[in-house]
């Protein structure tokens, strides 16, 4: 009886460690990925520079960033289309209030301000008034770059007041040759990945995304929660927006324009369920990393670009077809 | 020894009246029956005495004491758990997270409280195997039958030592064999001293378990019975409104 009780305890319904591996998502991304990489660097001999590499590892921090938060609001059972639009804001704040003298401390802390109160209007309209998100969203894509070209009067900022070494060095400098968005990315990952497994407020993201109605039924606080959800995923937004400020050394009202798009497509090609209830932060990354890879070895390879939505589109349509096939597969 | 008690509830939602001046008690480790049609206004009841509605009027008590839940936590708190209609289960969660939701064990992880698994599995584990379930903790949802899924809903009433449990229609979507199992599991919940309100469409279920029977009509309670004292057509011809109405139980 005691035997049977700890066999029931102990039992777990995933196979071998390979026989799991096989079964994730993430990991014939990260081989496609992976693939890509080691054919690139066969076939070029540009894709393996240090300059190159350098690039192709910040371009992907920005996305993977975003792509983390996109997948936490994903698992929810909802969507963020203002992700782009919060990047746009948070630089420009950050602009604005470095050119007109204020330090980057105070000036960052006014970025990331502004794309959590972007959130926090998301989640209060989402949560307590019970718009669909992808109508709330889509609004707030209009209204926050609407904001950000008011702020900005459509001016390029390159001008960054006393802090402006420090804004270039953060967002385009490097530590030990690992560029400082690679290892915020990494970090946040990190954090992420401990904050979905370990906490409640991580379980109750996932327990929404899978029954919302069962969530409110237990007691959960559904829409509180739903508000952090959505204010998480601006603040991200937010996080690479000051970056790419200072990766790029200047603030131009297009910054961010359709990110939303790729970052949901890291976000679905590394596993999130757009039904919600299923995402991790491990997948956004790799999915964030994939997408990379194909936009660096089309422009390596002399392809033109306009040929990368075609690659990514076939990406998602694979990796969603593929996770119907396993879904199938498990149901018998 | 008397448990819960309604006097005079009643609820609408807008101009629609879901309950009407429903009373009803309910005694100590007591199984009681609450048949009626669809829109008869059972679910409205359980959700107001878990605490998901307020009444509109009337009031409930618990063991002699005034109840004024205004979230399900409260309800919970005084010892009235809730078996949902449509069970409340997160797919995609394993067992054990489903038995605990909203009530994550904790433990120190340095200076964070972290959701301490290992000794949720292992409680998960002792509930189902006191329902003599053959659920398994780590097992997601999904992937459960319909009698596993039930003892998973109802292992999640047995987390704190429940007085009342509301079972809203457990055996609407099972196969016969895990209605046996399901009916045995309300015979140990009784057995242990708890007080169980079963909502079902099944007269055999209802007529099996149940001490009690009582009978929803259009927001109005139209019977209370003891079960020896009724049969299924009487109870029938009360759901439909064939038969008036009945009150058979000494006060
Ligand atoms: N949240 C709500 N808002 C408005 N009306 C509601 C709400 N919940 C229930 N009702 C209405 O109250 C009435 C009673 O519904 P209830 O769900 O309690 O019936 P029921 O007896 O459980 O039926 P069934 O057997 O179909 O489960 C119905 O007319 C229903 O439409
Ligand atoms: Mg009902």
């Amino acid at each position: 009886m005691t035997v049977s009780l700890e066999k029931a305890i102990g039992h777990s319904q995933h196979g071998t460690l390979l026989s799991r591996l096989m079964n994730q998502q993430v990991f014939w991304v990260f081989i496609a990925a992976a693939l890509g990489c080691i054919s690139l660097t066969l076939v070029t001999d540009t894709f393996a520079t240090e300059r190159n590499l350098f690039n192709v590892t910040r371009n992907f921090a920005f996305v993977g960033i975003i792509a983390i938060g996109m997948t936490t609001v994903i698992a929810s059972g909802g969507i963020d289309l203002s992700v782009g639009a919060s990047v746009v804001l948070s630089a420009v704040v950050i602009g604005v209030a470095m050119s007109s003298g204020l330090g980057f401390w105070p000036s960052a802390l006014l970025a990331l301000g502004a794309s959590l109160l972007v959130g926090f209007v998301n989640g209060i309209v989402i949560a307590y008034l019970g718009i669909p998100p992808f109508v709330v969203t889509l609004g707030m894509l209009s209204l926050a770059r609407s904001l950000a070209l008011v702020l900005s009067n459509n001016r390029m900022i390159y001008e960054f007041g006393p802090d402006h070494d420090l804004l270039l060095a953060l967002g385009g400098g490097n530590v030990l040759g690992i560029p400082n968005p690679l290892i915020v990315m990494v970090v946040l990952a990190l954090v992420m990945s401990f904050v979905f497994r370990w906490t409640r407020w991580g379980q109750y993201v996932f327990a929404i995304g899978g029954n919302e109605n069962a969530a409110t039924l237990t007691g959960i606080a559904v829409q509180r929660t739903k508000v952090t959800i959505y204010m998480f995923s601006s603040f991200t937004a937010g996080v690479a927006g000051i970056l790419m400020v200072g990766w790029l050394g200047s603030v131009t009202t297009n910054l961010g324009t359709a990110m939303e798009l790729t970052v949901i497509a890291a976000a679905v090609i590394g596993g999130a369920n757009l039904a919600g209830g299923e995402g991790t932060v491990l997948g956004a990354v790799v999915g964030a990393l994939l997408i990379e890879v194909i936009r660096n070895s089309l422009i390596l390879l002399g392809i033109s670009t306009f040929w990368q939505g075609a690659f990514i589109g076939t990406f998602i349509v694979v990796a969603v077809a593929f996770e119907r096939i396993r879904a199938l597969r498990g149901q018998d | 020894m008397e448990r819960l008690r309604l006097e005079g509830v009643g609820k609408h939602f807008g101009a629609i009246r879901a309950l009407d001046d429903v009373s009803l008690t309910l005694a100590g480790g007591e199984v009681l029956g609450l048949m009626g049609d669809n829109g008869a206004g059972k679910s409205t009841l359980v959700k107001i005495i878990a605490g998901n509605f307020r009444p509109s009027h009337g009031s409930i008590y618990l063991e002699g004491e005034t109840c004024d839940f205004h979230r399900p936590r409260d309800a919970q708190r005084s010892g009235i758990e809730v078996v949902y209609q449509d069970l409340a289960l997160c797919d995609n969660m394993s067992a054990a997270s489903n038995v605990f939701l909203g009530r994550e064990l904790k433990k120190s992880f340095g200076p964070v409280r972290i959701i301490d698994y290992r000794s949720m599995h292992r409680k998960a584990g002792e509930l189902f195997a006191q329902l003599k379930s053959e659920t398994r903790p780590r097992d997601l949802v999904r992937r459960m039958s319909g009698g596993q899924r039930q003892a998973v809903a109802i292992a999640r009433t047995l987390l704190a030592e429940p007085r009342v449990v509301l079972m809203d229609e457990p055996t609407a979507a099972i196969s016969v064999r895990q209605v046996a199992e399901v009916l045995e599991l309300i015979r140990r919940l009784r057995d242990r001293g708890i007080s169980v309100l079963l909502i079902s469409h099944r007269m055999p279920d209802v007529f099996s378990v149940c001490d009690r029977i009582a009978v929803l009509r259009r927001g109005e309670l139209v019977a209370d019975m003891l079960t020896e004292t009724t049969s299924p057509e009487e109870v029938t011809g009360l759901i439909t409104g064939a038969i008036d109405s009945i009150q058979r139980v000494p006060a």
